[in-house]
């Protein structure tokens, strides 16, 4: 048994999206370096119970990082200071004892904070439902490799996909910018065959709706990747942006049953 | 269903608008100290390139309309886009640590208006009678002899030095960066970029800068 830590958290607490909300301390001194972050956070909830205080709001779901719940910035850092981990996956031992931690909520207008640290990611959902999708006959399912697939597109596809659409690159990104999120879902399936049919319709409709949603610009920094737990590539920014601008230039508008304008 | 969307419509499109007046102004700024290097040249070297320009004509007035509709395009977009980002993260991190961006790509925001500004004052300089700012008197024939009496006055020439710092800077940034909004990203040159984007951006900025330093310098006289 590892000796207890003790931890001083800063924690955002907000009461719903019309509070303006402020920071709380809480110290904790019986922290395990084995416990995972969420676990603490766990562990604080009960202690506040104990004492008839609101619990600390935390979106979680799978703990094993890959459903993409949880999300919080911790010290300045999305999903904390450790590369390729979600908030979950991330363990007390990264941390020292006596360490005061800052956590906040992913700060972005298209994530609207819904209480402490939980924020409201259906403006990601609303861009997925513009175009993140290919229109199949929903049949028996076809036999596997009966459509061949170049290996090098399969792995880059298989890249993209692996965004669980977590929100750390929109909570990284100076500009609050969904660039990487979309860039992932438009590439993952232009990448395939099966994504072609609506390929430049897709990268249209989801960028249209990514803009509506108030999401900022990308200008470049390339936090977004440094803080996406799944390594997502900027270069999928740069193919949102290239099938985008050749959607553009090449059609007029492919949305059917409208007239071109 | 989405409406049709033009590409000025999208972030995306203005990104790329910014991309390519960007690469219009980038080519201007280089031409631009080709041109006035030639002060090391001597009066009559730059003195007879000035004529030359002007002799131009109408094909200079053609360039210089491309050259305004490029800023005015890249200032509004820019506009633009920094409120939109503004308005995109309402309430701040009280803690935020950046790992991954870059001196120059944070300032951006702030090179580009101070750039504005710098290029309001360069034009003036330069061109409005009674602007030179110093005991000299301003010769449209005589581009030599304005470049050194401008630049004999220590504080006109750190403005301009400070002024080609902060170009530096935006062109490293933007010469990169262009090729990621134009979707012109590709692993195998990505490196490369960064390296031509410091070497042109410092070519650009040394270069200029030498002007100014020479004249202190007494070099050019």
């Amino acid at each position: 048994m590892s000796k207890p830590m003790r931890i001083t958290l800063n924690v955002w607490r907000q009461t719903g999206p019309k509070d303006p909300g402020q920071f709380e301390r809480h110290e904790l001194t019986d922290v395990d370096e084995h416990m995972s972050f969420l676990e603490m956070l766990d562990v604080l909830n009960e202690k506040l119970l104990g004492e008839g205080k609101d619990p600390i709001a935390f979106d979680h779901d799978c703990r094993e990082g890959i459903c993409g719940m949880c999300g919080i910035v911790i010290n300045g850092r999305p999903h904390g200071p450790r590369e390729a981990t979600t908030t979950c996956q991330l363990h007390m031992r990264t941390f020292s004892d006596g360490d005061e931690i800052t956590i906040e909520p992913w700060r972005a207008n298209a994530f609207p904070v819904v209480k402490d640290l939980v924020v409201d990611r259906t403006s990601f959902d609303r861009v997925v439902q513009a175009g993140g999708y290919v229109s199949v006959r929903a049949g028996s399912p076809g036999d596997a490799n009966e459509i061949p697939i170049p290996k090098k597109d399969a792995d880059a596809a298989m890249d993209a996909a692996q965004c669980i659409g977590c929100g750390a690159c929109v909570a990284a990104c100076p500009n609050a910018s969904a660039a990487l999120f979309v860039g992932a879902k438009v590439s993952h399936l232009g990448l395939l065959p099966q994504g072609q049919a609506e390929r430049f319709d897709r990268v249209r409709k989801m960028v249209a709706q990514m803009d509506l949603e108030g999401f900022g610009h990308c200008t470049n920094h390339f936090e977004c990747m440094a803080a996406c737990p799944k390594e997502i590539s900027v270069d999928f920014i740069a193919r949102m942006n290239r099938d985008m601008l050749s959607a553009m230039v090449k059609e007029k508008d492919t949305v059917p049953g409208r007239k071109p304008r | 269903m989405q409406k049709a969307l033009t590409l000025y419509d999208t972030t995306i499109g203005k990104k790329a608008l910014m991309a390519v007046t960007g690469v219009v102004l980038f080519g201007f700024v280089i031409a631009h100290m080709v041109g006035n290097l030639q002060v090391f040249l001597g009066p009559e070297q730059l003195n007879g390139y000035a004529k030359k320009l002007h002799d131009l004509g109408p094909l200079l007035w053609i360039a210089r309309g491309i050259l305004l509709a490029s800023v005015v395009a890249h200032v509004v977009v820019a506009v633009q886009l920094v409120s939109r980002s503004v308005a995109a993260r309402p309430v701040g991190y009280r803690q935020k640590k950046n790992t991954a961006t870059s001196y120059a790509a944070r300032t951006m925001r702030v090179s580009g208006p101070l750039l504005a500004l710098f290029i309001i004052f360069h034009l003036a300089h330069f061109t409005v009678p009674g602007v030179p700012m110093g005991n000299y008197e301003h010769n449209a024939r005589d581009v030599y002899a304005n470049v050194v009496q401008a630049f004999s006055i220590p504080w006109v020439s750190g403005v301009y030095i400070a002024a080609q710092l902060l170009l530096g800077f935006h062109l490293y940034h933007g010469a990169w960066s262009l090729f990621q909004s134009l979707g012109l990203s590709h692993p195998r040159y990505d490196d490369k970029k960064r390296m031509a984007a410091q070497t042109l951006a410092m070519v650009v900025m040394f270069g200029n800068i030498a002007m100014p330093v020479a004249v202190l310098a007494g070099i050019v006289k």
